[in-house]
């Protein structure tokens, strides 16, 4: 602790500092590269996988079997309907998801009995499921009209809270790239697109915003009238902002993400595919994106679009116009001058 | 030793919360005592096995569902379900549009055929009336009230004459007995009211039926107007004809221009009719939901009807009148089932996954802020024990079910609530660096850091209350935890971590910055003076008189150790002073 205690000290008074505002050309680089890669990619690999429940079709769990051999249930499926190639999930420890094309009532009450005489199950083990496609469509419409309506409440309410639309158009811009790059992601790696997966991006929206309305509210603290003094320009004051605040980004980023990466964990390793398995991967990317955006697009690009106000311009020129006159200290920034007066 | 006014009011805020928590328990036990609640959430199906039916409606291009339709439909639905025998029964919308039935267990045809099917509102005229066979002959109509002017007196609705000879020739009319062929009456004869509803009947064809509580049977004439005919209902008080009120109740209903002229030519053929002919019918779901008499000649197309209504049960007939059809069809969009024992090992897994992933998160505030990461703990399982008597309550007051996703929700929230307390922390640790005695850092640290907390956890809840309200299926029942959870996080840091920090700073082992405390300022390099000035670094430059200074400092009142402050403060200003020499 005491090191990462000490880092944060460094951080907090300047003695340390990690000049994320100066090079935002490079962010903004890496952000367009990220980007363009995660709505090029999916293409190349052939879109989106989507789950059963926007594709529509049906579902047989079958649970508690010895031998998950998975032509068993591809036997099954074809003894019923010729020519069906179902997919095949191994669930948990002992249970099967055989999904198909939807079915009559019929073929399904057929397929039920194959399966369970295939894997040597009593038929109540085995449930069966079918999903019209337009349920999906139903879930994806929706969660586009709760996507356009938060971001404009929240637009609104950071606007109204920080007094500055500037800090909106900031926040929302980083909102959107951890949006496009968890979909990327996605598409690139093909994991399955679900209801639940679903659920995880739209958390990503408040989680994202969350972390970034924590530190901007640091920012607005350092720049308000008063605290913007003539020691640092606009932007170093932005900088120091994020800086005092890392610490707190690092530790609440790993806290979010131990129980994100437990359920992940449990999800993917012990329960297979599923609801679980889903929403955490879609919220573990979207935690890391989201902690990174927040320090890496959003304060810069805050930066940038204050810079060319009149008053920060002025502020600016004030600030360098007195480090000129102070050349004899060869302090570029008050950071140094703060290791100096440790040093001292 | 008087106590410091941040001190008493940390107690006071301590015992609000221990007032909360108790309510909270009071609640439930008072639910349980009642035999409706329950010491454990209700769960969701994809816990505790069971089917549910997502039912879309068949709508023609442009057409939408209102949400006062829809809520009609899902009484309507569960009123299907529940005379289908099936129990315990869920049946809540989702979106605007969508219906969700979820039943334990697996439905049979039958049951599903019932559910989705569409039903239209008739008016048609009574031919024959009597008792129903199963049921005493009070006199009351169809909707249970008793019948004063304008509904037909016991008398009135007596045992038929005998028309079993009548000829059939051909009917003139809907409300031509000649409809009450041989056949008809012995069906009419043995009818119990008891068998049921038997699908949307003919609306070309005489129907034989009995009132929704089957107290009375009818032969109906072919419908007359159709239900979409009025275009509205309301309850209202009767008025006289000079517009004062009389005290009772009364069912206003509108018609459209087709229904008017249809009303209209039945007024004047059942008004002054010998009874039961003067009687005409709402039938709904097979069932009469009321019959009044024509009492008077209505050309307006806005009949009202009258007698015995209580605000509540013209209300109830209005709205039946109204939304009481289900004129839009549903199909079933999606039929899953899942079955218990899959339901159990995910509640587990879920659990198991909750439990893994809180031992790691406090594991890593220990590392991190030390004996203070214990407040953090400390935080959470008040935090964890809110929250699970508000679901367990919810559920109860509710019929709120905990689904998976609801439970990822609530791990998610783990990490989101202890944020709150690492914003909190970091902000005593900067008012610490900035110089501060740990006492006033933890009370101006607070005044800054609720700002923070309030404005993120305004956003997240923003976030979690739009899911909420748009988002369908899964997605609500996490977004639910999701909110609930941003506000017991901002409940339990005013209430509970704020003053168990201001208490601890009172106390030896933190107010002194302890190594262990997490809070030590010797750690943080409380060297920062000001914003934009620094100071000496006291641990360098004055090592043992700052700590016993310190001490002394505890020992002091606020004021005194303001005066001490400033005095250090001078102290160093040579150092300042120097530096900024240097710098100007």
């Amino acid at each position: 602790m005491g090191t990462f205690a000490q880092l944060g000290n460094d951080l907090y008074t300047g003695k340390r500092s990690i000049d994320i505002i100066g090079r935002r050309k490079t962010w903004y680089l890496i952000a367009v590269i990220l980007i363009a890669i995660s709505i090029i990619g999916p293409f190349l690999r052939g879109g989106f996988v989507f789950g059963i429940e926007f594709t529509g079709g049906s579902q047989f769990q079958v649970s508690k079997v010895e031998n998950r051999d998975e032509s068993i249930a591809t036997n099954a499926v074809a003894s019923v309907v010729p020519g069906q190639t179902p997919r095949v999930l191994l669930v948990g420890t002992d249970s099967l998801w055989v999904q198909t094309e939807q079915l009559t009532d019929e073929e399904t009450a057929q397929v039920k009995t194959a399966l369970a005489k295939g894997f040597d199950v009593p038929e109540e083990a085995i449930t069966s499921s079918f999903i019209g496609a337009s349920w999906g469509q139903d879930i994806t419409r929706q969660a586009i009209i709760a996507l356009i309506v938060f971001i404009l409440f929240a637009a609104v309410v950071m606007t109204l809270y920080f007094r500055t639309w500037k800090m909106s158009v900031a926040a929302i811009i980083s909102l959107f790239h951890d949006l496009i790059i968890t979909a990327g992601i996605y598409g690139i790696t093909g994991f399955e697109i679900t209801p639940a997966a679903m659920i995880g991006f739209l958390t990503i929206l408040g989680y994202s915003l969350y972390d970034t309305v924590v530190v901007f509210d640091k920012i607005r603290e350092n720049t308000v009238k008063g605290e913007l003094n003539e020691v640092r320009t606009f932007a170093e004051s932005v900088n120091l902002a994020v800086n005092q605040t890392l610490v707190r980004s690092v530790n609440t980023s790993i806290v979010a993400l131990l129980p994100i990466g437990s359920i992940l964990f449990i999800g993917a390793f012990v329960l297979g595919a599923g609801t679980l398995r889903d929403i955490s991967l879609a919220l573990f990317i979207g935690v890391l994106l989201g902690a990174y955006s927040t320090i890496f697009v959003a304060a810069p690009v805050y930066a940038h679009i204050r810079s060319g106000e009149p008053q920060i311009i002025k502020h600016d020129e004030k600030v360098r116009a007195r480090r000129e006159a102070q050349k004899a200290l060869e302090t570029e920034e008050d950071s140094e001058t703060s290791s100096g007066a440790i040093k001292a | 030793m008087a106590k410091s006014a941040p001190v008493k009011k940390a107690w006071r805020y301590l015992a609000w919360l221990l007032v909360v928590i108790v309510a909270l328990v009071g609640l439930n036990a008072l639910g349980v005592l009642r035999g409706e609640g329950s010491w454990t959430p209700k769960l969701a199906l994809d816990l505790e096995g069971g089917t549910q039916i997502v039912l879309a409606p068949v709508l023609q291009d442009g057409e939408q569902v209102t949400s006062e339709q829809l809520a009609q439909a899902v009484s309507i639905i569960r009123q299907r379900v529940d005379a289908s025998g099936v129990s315990e029964s869920e049946i809540t919308t989702q979106g605007n549009q969508n219906i969700v039935v979820s039943i334990p267990g697996t439905p049979d045809k039958a049951t599903l055929q019932r559910i989705q099917a569409s039903s239209q509102m008739q008016a048609r005229p009574v031919l024959l009336a009597s008792a129903a066979a199963t049921a005493g002959t009070s006199a009351t109509d169809a909707s249970g009230n008793p019948i004063s002017t304008e509904t037909p007196a016991p008398g009135d609705s007596p045992d038929a004459p005998a028309l079993s000879d009548t000829p059939t020739t051909a009917p003139t009319g809907p409300g031509d007995v000649a409809w009450i062929t041989p056949a008809l009456q012995d069906e009419f004869d043995k009818y119990t009211c008891s068998a049921g509803a038997t699908g949307e009947p003919d609306p070309k064809k005489p129907l034989v039926v009995c009132d929704t509580s089957q107290t009375e049977k009818y032969i109906l004439g072919p419908q007359e107007i159709a239900g979409s005919s009025i275009t509205d209902a309301v309850a209202q008080q009767e008025t006289t004809q000079t517009g004062a009120t009389t005290g009772s109740w009364a069912v206003q209903i509108t018609l459209d221009g087709e229904g008017t002229k249809k009303f209209t030519d039945l007024s004047k053929r059942l008004f002054g009719s010998q009874p039961p002919l003067n009687r005409f019918a709402f039938v709904l779901d097979g069932a009469v939901i009321t019959a009044p008499s024509m009492n008077g000649l209505i050309t307006d197309g806005r009949p009202s009807i009258t007698g015995g209504f209580t605000q509540e049960s013209a209300k109830a007939l209005a709205d039946q009148l109204k939304f009481g059809a289900l004129p839009i069809g549903f199909e079933v969009q999606s039929n899953e089932t899942v079955s218990a024992t899959l339901g159990t090992s995910q509640l587990q897994s879920g659990l198991l996954a909750g439990l893994i992933g809180l031992i790691l998160v406090v594991l890593y505030s220990l590392v991190q802020y030390r004996l203070l990461g214990l407040v953090t703990v400390a935080s959470l399982v008040i935090a964890a024990i809110v929250t699970y008597l508000l679901i367990t309550l919810m559920s109860w007051q509710q019929g709120y079910r905990l689904s998976l996703a609801g439970v990822a929700g609530l791990i998610v929230a783990i990490g989101i609530t202890a944020d709150s307390f690492i914003v909190y922390f970091e902000r005593i640790r900067d008012e610490l660096r900035d110089g501060r005695g740990i006492e006033s850092a933890v009370q101006h640290g607070w005044k800054r850091a609720l700002r923070t907390i309030l404005a993120s956890d305004g956003i997240n809840f923003l976030a979690a209350a739009i899911l909420f309200v748009l988002a369908v299926g899964n997605v609500r029942g996490f977004a639910f935890t999701l909110g609930l959870t941003t506000l017991v996080d901002v409940l339990v840091v005013v209430l509970f971590t704020h003053p168990i920090l201001t208490l601890l700073a009172s106390t030896k082992f933190y107010g002194e910055g302890h190594r262990f405390s997490g809070l030590d300022p010797r750690q943080l390099g409380a060297v920062y003076r000001g914003r934009a000035q620094f100071k000496a670094p006291a641990q360098d430059a004055k090592g043992k008189q700052a700590k016993s200074s310190r001490e002394a400092a505890r020992r002091q009142t606020i004021a005194e150790r303001k005066a001490a402050a400033q005095a250090e403060a001078g102290n160093t200003a040579d150092n300042v002073s120097a530096k900024s020499r240097k710098e100007s």
